[in-house]
C-alpha cells in the first residue's frame, strides 16, 4: 500500500533555506502584474477559508498568496443539502458561496490577513453587475493586492446563465468593474465559458491586470435509489486530478491569446503538475482541492518546484514559463 | 452558546497500525500508534492512500491511551472498505484530533448511541468515569441488527441497555438524567431531543453532528449545518454541540 509522502516534521521550517543547493533564494520570485510573489504557488479560493484553519497546520506565510473565500457584496447562507460529492478522481461541490459578505469580511477578517507576508488576494462573485461595483467599491477603502472576480457567478437578470459563459456579457461586467477597480484586478474564468481564448482576450481589452483559470466544471451526480440529482441545485462544480488535463489545455491557450499574466489551476496534486501548468504559461500556480488531500502539499509543491530548478541548473522559475 | 470549542494546533502523522480486527459484517476497530491528547467526541481525518479516493475520511475516536487511538467505523465506501483490508504494521495517515468534545460534566450521565454513533462513547464513558469516579455513567446502545462490543463497554459504564432492532431513544427517561450525550442517525438524536424537551430537560442534550467532510478543519464549508445561530462547521465549530444549538428552529 501507499500513503502519504509526508510524516512527521516540523513544518514552520518549511520551504526556505532547505535545499542548501546553488539555487539562488530568489528562484521561486515571481512578478505577477507589479505584485512580487516569493514563490508562484496560491491556495485557492474557497479551499482555504481565510487562511486562519490553515495556519494552524503550517505558517501560511511560506505561501506565494492566498486568495481566501469568494465574497459577495451581502452575506450568503450558502446551498441546502448535499454540498460534497466525490467521483472518479475528483469531487463535486455545491457550497453555493457561503461567505459573511463583503463588510464582515472587511470587519473580521481583512486586518488579519492583510497584516501576513504573503500576496493577499480577495475574491469577490456578484449575482448583478451593481452587486459587483458595490462589493468591489467597499474593496477600494481597503489594501489588498490583487482582487480577483470570480465571474462563473449565476447573472440573476439573464435566467441564472453565469456572467462568464458568454465573451460579450463577461466584458460589460469586466468593464464596468475595471472602471470603478482601485486594485489589481485579475479575472477567474469559468471553463464552462462558450469560447475560453476570446473571453482571455476580452478581460485584457478591458484592461484586467491578469486572468486565472480554471473555475469549476460544470457537472452533476444522480442518485439511483432515490431517481433524483445528489444536488439540491441539480448541478455542481467539478474539481481535483480529473479536471487537470482540460484545465491545462485551457490555461495554455489562454496564456497564448494574452499578454497580460496567467494564474493556471484545476487538479494540480503534485510539483510536476504545477510545473506543467507553468510550462503552459502560467506564472503563478493555485491548488484547490489538492489541499485536501494533504493540507501540506503546498508545501510539497513549493519544495518540489525548488529541487527542480536545482536539478535544471536554472536561475528562476521564469525561465520556462510558457516554453511549451 | 457551544461550550466545547477547540482552538489547537493540529498534527499531520504517518502512523503504524496496530491491529484492525472485523467485529460483524460491517463493523471494524483499528488501534494505531498515535501519541495524541483526544477527548470524547473528536475525530480524525484518516488517510491510507496516495491519491484516490481524493477526501480523507473523518472517523470519531472510539479509545485512546494516549500513546494510540483506536477507531471503530463501519464499512460504507470505498474510503472504509480500503481501511478494512489494512493489517498490522502498515501505515495510515491520521490527521487530529479534530472538532469539538463533548463537555466534562459530572452526575447522572446518558451516553445514547445509534449504530457507529456508539464509537465516542466508550472513550467518553471512560473519561467521565477517571475526572469523576462519583459520577453515574449509563450507556445505551441501539442497533438495526446485531449488536457489539456490549461486553467492552459494559466495563466502563454503570448500566448498558442495548436495544436491537428497535428505537434506542424508547429505553430513556429523560428525568432520571443531568446531562445526556447522542450520537448516531440524526433521526434518532432528533427524536431523543424532541422527548427531552417534552420533559423540559432539552439543556441537557448534546449531540454529535455528522456529515460529509472534505478539509476537515473548517475552511471549506461544505459541511456546514443550519441552525438558528447561523451555519456551523460540522468539523470546527462540532461536531459536538448543544441540542439547544443545532435542533431548535
Amino acid at each position: 500500500m501507499t500513503t502519504e509522502p509526508s510524516g512527521p516534521r516540523d513544518l514552520r521550517s518549511g520551504a526556505e533555506g532547505s535545499s542548501g543547493s546553488s539555487c539562488p533564494e530568489d528562484c521561486l520570485k515571481t512578478e505577477f502584474a507589479g505584485v512580487s510573489f516569493k514563490n508562484p504557488v496560491v491556495l485557492a479560493s474557497g479551499t482555504c477559508g481565510f487562511g486562519r484553519e490553515y495556519n494552524e497546520i503550517f505558517d501560511i506565510q511560506l505561501l506565494g498568496g492566498l486568495a481566501s473565500k469568494g465574497l459577495t457584496l451581502n452575506p450568503r447562507p450558502g446551498n441546502e443539502g448535499i454540498r460534497v460529492w466525490e467521483t472518479a478522481s475528483g469531487v463535486m461541490n455545491s457550497v453555493g458561496l457561503e461567505n459573511p459578505g463583503v463588510r464582515g469580511f472587511i470587519e473580521k477578517e481583512f486586518d488579519w490577513l492583510n497584516s501576513l507576508d504573503i500576496v493577499n488576494i480577495v475574491n469577490l462573485g456578484g449575482h448583478s453587475i451593481e452587486d459587483y461595483i458595490e462589493g468591489v467599491e467597499l474593496l477600494n477603502g481597503v489594501e489588498l493586492d490583487i482582487l480577483e472576480l470570480n465571474i462563473s457567478c449565476p447573472n440573476v437578470k439573464a435566467g441564472g446563465m453565469a456572467f462568464g459563459i458568454k465573451t460579450e456579457l463577461a466584458r460589460e461586467v469586466v468593464r464596468k468593474i475595471r472602471a470603478v477597480c482601485k486594485h489589481k484586478l485579475v479575472v477567474k474564468l469559468s471553463p464552462n465559458a462558450e469560447d475560453i481564448v476570446a473571453l482571455a482576450r476580452a478581460c485584457e481589452e478591458e484592461g484586467a491586470d491578469g486572468i486565472s483559470l480554471v473555475n469549476t466544471f460544470l457537472a452533476m451526480g444522480i442518485d439511483i435509489q432515490k431517481r433524483t440529482p445528489v444536488f439540491q441545485n441539480t448541478y455542481a462544480g467539478l474539481s481535483g486530478p480529473a479536471i487537470k488535463p482540460i484545465a491545462l489545455r485551457m490555461t495554455h491557450q489562454a496564456a497564448k491569446a494574452v499578454h497580460i499574466p496567467v494564474m493556471g489551476m484545476g487538479g494540480i496534486t503534485t510539483w510536476q503538475d504545477a510545473v506543467e501548468f507553468i510550462m503552459a504559461g502560467a506564472a503563478v500556480v493555485q491548488i484547490g482541492t489538492g489541499n485536501f488531500m494533504d493540507p501540506t502539499l503546498a508545501l510539497d509543491v513549493i519544495e518540489g518546484m525548488r529541487a527542480y530548478l536545482v536539478s535544471q541548473k536554472m536561475a528562476n522559475i521564469a525561465e520556462i514559463r510558457g516554453c511549451v | 452558546m457551544i461550550s466545547q470549542i477547540v482552538s489547537q494546533t493540529v498534527s499531520k502523522t504517518v502512523s503504524k497500525i496496530i491491529s484492525n480486527e472485523r467485529l460483524s459484517r460491517d463493523f471494524y476497530r483499528m488501534r494505531v500508534e498515535c501519541p495524541n491528547d483526544a477527548r470524547m467526541g473528536q475525530f480524525y481525518m484518516l488517510r491510507a492512500w496516495a491519491r484516490y479516493p481524493v477526501l480523507s475520511r473523518p472517523i470519531s475516536v472510539f479509545d485512546s491511551d494516549g500513546g494510540t487511538v483506536s477507531f471503530l467505523y463501519k464499512v460504507i465506501g470505498k474510503g472504509t472498505e480500503i481501511f478494512s483490508g489494512l493489517k498490522a504494521k502498515e501505515d495510515i495517515t491520521l490527521q487530529g484530533p479534530l472538532g469539538s468534545a463533548f463537555p466534562e460534566v459530572t452526575g447522572k450521565i446518558a451516553l445514547v448511541g445509534g449504530g457507529v454513533g456508539i464509537a465516542p462513547f466508550y472513550l467518553a464513558a471512560r473519561q467521565l468515569k477517571s475526572a469523576h469516579p462519583e459520577c453515574r455513567v449509563d450507556l445505551y446502545l441501539g442497533f438495526s441488527d446485531g449488536a457489539i462490543l456490549t461486553d467492552d463497554y459494559q466495563e466502563k459504564a454503570d448500566k448498558v441497555t442495548v436495544n436491537v432492532g428497535g428505537f434506542i431513544t424508547d429505553e430513556i427517561d429523560p428525568a432520571g438524567y443531568d446531562h445526556i450525550f447522542a450520537c448516531g442517525p440524526e433521526v434518532m438524536m432528533r427524536a431523543l431531543y424532541s422527548k427531552c424537551r417534552e420533559a423540559g430537560a432539552a439543556g441537557k442534550v448534546y449531540v454529535s453532528m455528522e456529515n460529509r467532510m472534505a478539509c476537515g478543519v473548517g475552511a471549506c464549508l461544505v459541511c456546514s449545518c443550519r441552525t438558528a445561530g447561523g451555519n456551523k462547521k460540522v468539523c470546527k465549530d462540532g461536531p459536538v454541540f448543544k441540542g439547544e444549538a443545532v435542533f431548535e428552529e
